[in-house]
């Protein structure tokens, strides 16, 4: 299944019916060390744009939006116990965040990873 | 001008340097017609001159320690160690700035960590901050971290906070639109505030020792707090008195805030003061101000740096949990070499040594025919009630040379059930014959 | 997410050079100091107090049975450990401390002499009126020089530090918004991106939301953009000017006309204000209101993070919604109008908005500040300003041989340079900030504003001789070529002269300790 991105560096890929949600390995690169993530509750409802998480570095704040409409069904708790994660695998195992869309065609808008990839590279 | 090094010469070299003809050519992008304005203001002065202008003015007022003294209510006459000015006014901590480099501001940030750890430990907290603006600011900040913890939008403030305290948290939060109640004037540590507080509830603000110097036992408004889910924002201005009676901590308070101004500070016609914040662990990203932590250096040596600073207008801007960017320091110095010299022993005796004296005070003054003392009990600040207006009894004593309190019509000026109320403080500094001045003079002036 | 790549690196890393190591761990008269509480006990003090006799019988049953955890020191032993700690320290005394926006100029000891007199020192904010009358005066003297020099009507004295300042302008902008009825329909506010953080937290905290003012090219507001910005639900802008690169807002009336047309006010940040007090009013520009630091420009001490203090001058539009309490002269008599009721028996009938602070505000200070301008005058406070000014040009042309201003043309009180000079050297800005240190110098301020990529922002402030500019700016361009010639390695492991060297800031936020523990529980 690929991964679709938002312009916002965060990321989205189908796994079961649900949605792992995280932030790009670029995103995490250019924060620095991570040093706090918070997330949202599970069973929290959140429109596409949603302010959803925060991850934090010593330099920076910054808040994740959320990449889909949808349901928070899981939060990986690991991030927040450890944040240094997320810079070591963003793209894998430092998801943030699994959503159970409410229109899964939102999807569509996003870029797939060449698109994101020159997206990064012109920015 | 005795501050400026550049002389003339130095100038037209400097010019000549940038390319400029003429110093006003580098205010170029002034609008020229307002460029050089005049002023009704005065030319230069050498230091004589300015220091008589100066002690002129200072000698029109009367110093606490010109004679019987007994004013509190959020600020006191303690006395300050030598060695404690002596240390802040030490270049290397007077002319230095926030230690935003670490490597040659260990100094302030070694003291700041060990004020942190007072503060801590005195209010019986988790953490504190590296200080706020004073008690009263401080107390406004609780409230408005209240509402980032708890989401809810009303505010119950006792009958007995200070009232000063308690227009300055009025005034931040009605910018939001909060509600916020106030409970009525008591004086006698009776109020029933557990029955105002409800689901909708942020918190609720009670000081202790209260205005009136009632040691309060804030066990149940905690409890009956934290069952609505609600936090209980503990005040104290008299810090002092957390070395005699139970801290905040121990009584559940969520956050405490404080004026540290008891401890290492002057009286300075009310400022600079020194604020304490203190909250429970699991709060900290909700925390106002600077904190500081401990960390390692690349050759793996301690050492400290500001942290946690997201929270912060300079990085978070619009979502940071305060605008506040400077704040005491040099005051947090003077409180951190002050509870040093002191330590637990020292604090601990200098509390009861200000209970004792406010004990003889208390029972010299209640004897006087027609003053009632309201206190059941009392730290080093107590209130009576005279048979007539306290104000002016106070004018009167201030003309006889005994400065006697603070009048409620001062605090309250709208609420006559105040008018004959007369809040004493005693302190270290007053004397067995400060005390038969006052209580004589206020047998004549009744 | 929302992302922020500005910034500086935090990671303590750089190879360790080190020298020989003794074994205090003290190298000659950089002392190692322990922890207060690592050094002293509970049972130590360092004060002699008498024996308390009478007991704890009036504490209501409340008495502090548990220990604090407070240990104390002798004095001999409090003096050493300050004294050491105070030793790991730069400041003004000792050397340039040119951090831009920061206005670290010299502190005169007179000022410091007359604040401790007892008349000041020892005065008690609730004395009686009576007893304060020369207090009250030298508020209402420093007021009418605060006025004076910034042309405006009235100011508020009570806040405590420039943030605090800014909270008390903006509140009177919100409560003369409320007085036109129009406070719920104007909430947005305008700050460019080049404003300190204090800007848009403080409009949060007064419940506006805040957008951006685009820069133009040259560093200043985009006249033109700001128009397009400007509706009926403007409350009002946050510029500072001189702004934050340390340029002049050459349209700032255009500004101000435009902003007042579109039914908002012009809140003016005054930190900069060394750059032109004594040589503009900022009142003949069309601001609103505008705090001023007396820390930055009126000299009182910064003392490693404060006392501050932030007097706010207010417009006639503005003055009727100014904090309780302030100070009224009646027949050579002061009063204090200390509540909202009263202050609108005064002002027949406007809002006051209330209370700042308890007390009067940073009275300290107000008594170092003015022994400052009255020691200045008026010619001395112009003279300070001219030469704040020239200094930091003296800066900007020496240096920009070798370093690469962010804009063209002069600047005022403080030079702005970029990194490009130290593009491809591996050298970033903080490596060159770190390593002025180690030649003795306190770094300017780094990365900020955050419109300038790896900003570096000198303020050499008027308090620098000509000689002392000169070995800063020969020691920089020293620095600068270094870099470029590929000695990257000195730079990275920077300082390497300073009580310590990197520390681990990443470290710190992940595992934070914010206090000491006794060795046994800090292991848990």
């Amino acid at each position: 299944m690929s991964v679709k991105y938002t312009k916002d560096h965060e990321w989205a890929r189908e796994d079961g019916g649900v949605y792992v949600v995280g932030i790009s390995a670029h995103a995490a690169e250019q924060l620095g060390d991570v040093v706090f993530v918070e997330l949202p509750e599970v069973g929290k409802t959140l429109s596409k744009g949603d302010d959803m998480a925060v991850v934090e570095s010593v330099k920076a704040a910054s808040d994740v939006y959320a990449p889909i409409s949808g349901e928070i069904v899981a939060v990986n708790q690991a991030i927040a116990d450890e944040p240094a994660k997320v810079n070591e695998d963003a793209a894998g195992a430092a998801w943030f965040v699994k959503i159970k869309p409410s229109d899964a065609g939102e999807l569509d808008a996003l870029m797939d990873e060449a698109a994101y990839n020159e997206f990064v590279e012109n920015e | 001008m005795r501050y400026l090094p550049l002389n003339d010469a130095d100038r037209t070299a400097m010019l000549a340097a940038i390319g400029a003809a003429k110093i006003d050519d580098l205010f170029e992008d002034v609008p020229a017609d307002s460029l050089n304005a005049t002023f009704d203001l005065p030319d230069h002065l050498g230091e004589m001159e300015v220091e008589r202008a100066l002690g002129a003015m200072a000698a029109k007022n009367r110093a606490a320690g010109e004679g019987p003294f007994f004013i509190g209510c959020g600020a006191y006459a303690h006395h300050v160690p030598a060695t404690v000015d002596h240390i802040i006014q030490r270049s290397e901590f007077l002319t230095s700035y926030t230690p935003y480099q670490p490597e040659i501001a260990q100094g302030t940030l070694q003291y700041l960590f060990e004020f942190q750890t007072q503060v801590a430990a005195l209010t019986g907290m988790d953490v504190a901050n590296a200080s706020m603006y004073d008690g009263s600011t401080g107390c406004a900040e609780a409230a408005l971290m209240a509402r980032r913890v708890t989401k809810r939008k009303k505010v119950i403030l006792s009958g007995a906070l200070h009232p000063q305290y308690a227009a300055v948290t009025r005034t931040n939060l009605e910018l939001h639109n909060d509600n916020v109640i106030q409970a009525p004037i008591n004086t006698g540590a009776a109020e029933d505030l557990a029955s105002m507080i409800d689901d909708e509830t942020s918190c609720v603000i009670v000081q202790n020792p209260d205005v009136f110097g009632n040691i309060r036992d804030l066990t149940p408004i905690a409890e009956a707090a934290h069952a609505k889910g609600a936090l209980l924002v503990a005040v104290v201005t008299e810090t002092v008195s957390l070395g005699a009676i139970k801290s905040p901590g121990e009584m559940g308070a969520d956050i405490v805030v404080g004026e540290g101004q008891s401890i290492g500070n002057g009286l300075n016609y009310g400022g600079p003061y020194v604020g304490l914040f203190a909250t429970r662990q699991k709060y900290i990203r909700q925390m106002p101000g600077r904190l500081c932590g401990e960390t390692t250096d690349a050759e793996g040596k301690r050492g400290f740096v500001l942290t946690l600073s997201t929270r912060e207008q300079h990085i978070r801007r619009d979502k940071a949990t305060s605008n506040i960017c400077t704040n005491s320091g040099l005051c947090t110095l003077a409180f951190t070499v002050h509870m040093t010299l002191l330590g637990e022993a020292g604090l601990r005796r200098l509390a009861m040594l200000n209970h004792d004296i406010a004990g003889k005070a208390a029972d010299a003054l209640g004897a006087v025919t027609g003053v009632e003392i309201v206190n059941k009990s009392y730290f080093n600040e107590f209130t009576l009630r005279l048979p007539k207006n306290a104000s002016a009894v106070v004018d009167t004593l201030a003309k006889e040379g005994v400065l006697a309190g603070v009048p409620g019509g001062r605090l309250w000026p709208d609420d006559p059930a105040a008018e004959n109320l007369l809040i004493v403080a005693a302190t270290e500094r007053v004397t067995e014959g400060d005390i038969e001045t006052f209580a004589l003079k206020l047998r004549e002036a009744l | 997410m929302s992302m922020n790549t500005q910034g500086r690196p935090t990671r303590a890393d750089g190879a360790a050079l080190s020298d020989t190591p003794t074994f205090t761990g003290n190298k000659a008269l950089q002392i190692e100091e322990a922890l207060s509480f690592e050094i002293g006990d509970v049972a130590r003090t360092g004060v002699d107090l008498a024996e308390p006799t009478g007991g704890a019988h009036r504490l209501g049953g409340l008495h502090r049975d548990s220990d604090i955890g407070l240990p104390g020191l002798t004095e001999p032993e409090t003096m050493r450990h300050f004294v050491r700690l105070s030793q790991k320290n730069f400041a003004i005394d000792m050397g340039p401390f040119p951090l831009g926006s920061c206005t670290m100029k010299h502190n005169p000891r007179l000022n410091e002499k007359v604040a401790r007199l007892p008349g000041f020192g020892d005065l008690h904010p609730l004395a009686p009126q009576s007893a304060v009358q020369g207090a009250l005066e030298l508020i209402d003297r420093l007021a009418f020089w605060l006025k004076e020099l910034t042309g405006m009507p009235a100011v508020a004295m009570s806040p405590k530090a420039g943030a605090h300042g800014e909270l008390c302008g903006m509140m009177a902008i919100k409560s003369a918004l409320d007085a036109r009825g129009e406070g719920s329909k104007r909430t947005r506010v305008l700050a460019p991106e080049s404003a300190h953080g204090t800007n848009p937290a403080t409009a949060v905290q007064c419940g506006f939301t805040v957008e951006p003012i685009p820069a133009d090219s040259t560093g200043r507001v985009d006249l033109g953009a700001l128009k397009e910005k400007l509706s009926d639900d403007i409350a009002g802008i946050m510029v500072t000017n001189p702004n934050t690169c340390g340029l002049f807002e050459r349209d700032i009336r255009a500004i101000a006309d435009a902003v007042h047309e579109a039914g908002g006010y012009f809140y003016c940040d005054g930190a900069n204000f060394n750059a032109i007090a004594g040589k503009v009013r900022p009142g003949d520009l069309g601001i609103d209101a505008m705090h001023i630091n007396l820390h930055k420009t009126f000299s009182t001490p910064h003392g490693g993070g404060g006392p501050g203090s932030g007097p706010t001058v207010l417009s006639d539009a503005l003055a009727p919604f100014a904090p309780v309490p302030y100070v009224v002269h009646e027949n050579g008599v002061f009063h204090l109008v200390e509540t909202r009721r009263a202050a609108k028996a005064e002002t027949s009938g406007a809002d006051s908005m209330g209370r700042l602070t308890a007390f009067h505000g940073q009275m300290g200070m107000f008594v170092r500040a003015l022994a400052y301008m009255m020691s200045h005058g008026v010619d001395g406070v112009r003279q300070a300003a001219e030469d704040a000014v020239l200094n930091a040009n003296y800066v900007l042309a020496r240096l920009k041989t070798e370093m690469t201003p962010a804009f063209d043309g002069f600047c005022m009180h403080e030079a702005l340079f970029d990194d490009r000079f130290l593009e491809g050297t591996g050298v970033e800005t903080i490596d060159f900030a770190k390593a002025m240190i180690d030649e003795g110098y306190h770094p300017m301020t780094m990365y900020f504003p955050l419109v300038v990529h790896g900003a570096m922002l000198i303020e050499p402030t008027e308090s620098e001789s000509k000689r002392e500019l000169d070995l800063f700016c020969n020691a920089l361009l020293s620095l600068a070529k270094r870099a470029k010639a590929g000695e990257v390695e000195p730079f990275k492991a920077a300082p390497i002269y300073a009580p310590r060297r990197r520390l681990d800031e990443t470290a710190a936020a992940r595992n934070p300790v914010l206090k000491w523990r006794p060795e046994a529980q800090a292991a848990e």
